[in-house]
């Protein structure tokens, strides 16, 4: 009894020095500035003048001054149409619609196409953003496409500046959802398609009432992710467009940078940064369920 | 014959419609390419007339355009290092010692992993002013080393779980010290894992933008990634074909990364954000 005390009072010793590097890491850079963020955001924060050294704590005005703030519900707005189309029409969906595509298809296709589609995921955001501004601009690649098939020439970021965007991200983004949904659908065995096929099923309803539900995890599971992802995207908005035309492609989080460093308005940013924050949370938590779930 | 003939349109247009996505990718990233080796490269896609290396050497003679690579490498590599020894470190009890404690642990570290990421460069910035770690790679690094940290132990325990403890006891019996036993026995079994997370925090460190562009202002430290951005936001769009150039160099050992560990890439991948616990 004694012996297998001192085993576990060692085991958790080792544990804790094992897991303390990281600990220390996550707390200081992580979780701490994250504490910051909840305690800013209830403050006048801004980065020079006199509140930069002395804040005051102002209540909810931060969080009164966003349900006032006439450029809110357009950001708001911005960022749900950012979200739906870009991330979980553009990036779930579409992704699952070449993974599906590619089911059972031949080897060189699937190399194909899936390595374009993967390139997206492997370019660093700030090339992306420097690709599209090229190919949406009045005389890039687009246009010249537009202009071949005999029409007028688009001015792309100026009158489509979200489609754009929207467009942008879906390149970059698909490869995630692809691969996710790819090694689900290989993962249902054969002889479960088949025998519904023999049964006499119709394509439809062998997606319908086999292969969505038994990906059920992994729809959820990206679903999740896709929305995390797009909500957080910020360096390649704001490097292609700033965020403009005027507030047109302006996300939430590309506002909150905004009010920090060009407003100044760091704890009103902090506020945003929160709510960025609380959706996050929120989404996390529902996934974790969604895992322990899976896991009992 | 109906039935027959239908599959094989359907199966042709699947093809067609396959292909047709894989071009549309691909279009906007062959014209940086193409643009890279074209001395009068525009913003539309085109052949170049010559190919020639002008590009490259132009845009590589500017001012602190390879210190930006050297920048790059420094935060890649340190950050990349960091989180390998802390998180096979911290992976392993999580991995080892099963009890309800370290379940939590591990979700916690998920609940972190899936938080969204830009919301906490605000508070980030204020606590290097604080850590007088501003505008020092130092900072940049520590900041992406932690918020890479928590997934990659997640994926270092689900790789380290399919290596069963036996032939850890094994080596024990042998007479190997538990982190001999690690290191010659464990590591190396789950070395695929141990790749997959490493590229692609290498991946993730090598092409990341915002930390370094609001942490860093003194242009000698700035990363390859600030540094195009800076290219083409103060030229604006005129220097097509260097910056494309550039960016090109910039891709490169991503490109090299990615090609060697695709396999373990996709294994991990399907791994990390699994649904199983």
């Amino acid at each position: 009894m004694k012996t297998r005390n001192n085993m576990s009072r060692k085991k958790l010793l080792t544990s804790a020095l094992l897991i303390l590097p990281a600990a220390v890491l996550i707390g200081v850079y992580y979780v701490y500035p994250m504490l910051m963020t909840i305690y800013y955001a209830f403050t006048d924060l801004t980065l020079t003048g006199s509140a930069a050294t002395q804040t005051n704590f102002v209540g909810l005005k931060n969080f009164k001054s966003i349900l006032t703030d006439p450029k809110f519900p357009e950001i708001l707005k911005n960022t749900l149409v950012f979200l739906v189309f870009s991330g979980i029409i553009g990036q779930q969906c579409f992704g699952f619609a070449i993974a599906k595509l590619m089911k059972k298809r031949k080897a060189g296709i699937r190399k194909f196409t899936g390595f374009m589609v993967v390139l997206g995921w492997i370019t660093p955001e700030i090339i992306a953003a420097y690709m599209f501004s090229a190919f949406f601009n009045d005389k890039g690649t687009l246009n010249m496409f537009v202009k071949l098939l005999g029409f007028k020439k688009v001015s792309w970021i100026f009158e489509y500046p979200m489609l754009s965007i929207v467009l942008a991200n879906i390149w970059k983004g698909s490869a995630y959802s692809m691969l996710m949904f790819q090694a689900a659908l290989d993962g249902i065995p054969d002889d479960v398609i088949e025998s519904a096929k023999i049964d006499g099923a119709s394509k439809f309803n062998i997606l319908k009432s086999i292969e969505l539900p038994m990906i059920k995890g992994t729809t959820s599971t990206t679903f999740i992710m896709v929305t995390l992802g797009t909500l957080g995207t910020f360096g390649m908005i704001y490097a292609f467009t700033g965020g403009g035309p005027g507030v047109k492609t302006t996300t939430l989080s590309v506002y909150m940078y905004k009010q920090a460093f060009s407003a100044f308005q760091v704890g009103y940013g902090m506020a945003i940064a929160l709510l960025l924050l609380a959706i996050g949370a929120f989404l996390s938590f529902v996934y974790l369920r969604l895992i322990k779930a899976n896991q009992d | 014959m109906k039935m027959h003939t239908r599959k094989r349109i359907g199966s042709a247009l699947s093809y067609a419609v396959l292909i047709l996505i894989g071009v549309a990718f691909a279009i906007p990233a062959l014209w940086l390419f193409l643009a890279a080796f074209d001395p009068e490269a525009t913003l539309a896609i085109k052949l170049p007339e010559t190919w020639s290396l002008e590009n490259f050497k132009f845009i590589l003679q500017k001012d602190g355009m390879l210190q930006g690579f050297l920048n790059s490498l420094i935060i890649a590599v340190c950050t990349t290092l960091i989180i390998d020894v802390v998180s096979v470190m911290a992976a392993y009890p999580l991995s080892r010692y099963k009890s309800k404690a370290a379940s939590n642990v591990s979700l916690g570290l998920l609940f972190l992993t899936s938080l969204p990421a830009s919301a906490m460069m605000l508070s980030t910035y204020k606590l290097l002013i604080k850590f007088r770690q501003i505008d020092n790679l130092f900072g940049v690094i520590m900041i992406m080393s932690a918020a890479g940290t928590p997934y990659a132990i997640w994926m270092m325990k689900n790789f380290m779980d399919t290596v069963s403890i036996d032939l850890e006891e094994a080596a024990w019996v042998d007479g190997a010290t538990k982190s001999q036993a690690i290191r010659k026995v464990l590591l190396p079994l789950m070395l695929p894992g141990f790749i997959t997370v490493t590229t692609y925090n290498f991946i993730n460190a090598w092409g990341n933008f915002y930390t370094p562009f609001l942490m860093l202002m003194s242009a000698e430290k700035f990363p390859a990634s600030v540094n195009i951005y800076r290219l083409y936001d103060v030229h604006g769009l005129v220097m097509y074909g260097q910056v494309a150039a550039y960016a090109v160099i910039y891709i490169i050992p991503i490109f090299v990364l990615y090609h060697f560990s695709q396999d373990n890439m996709s294994q991990g991948f399907s791994m990390g954000g699994a649904t199983k616990g």
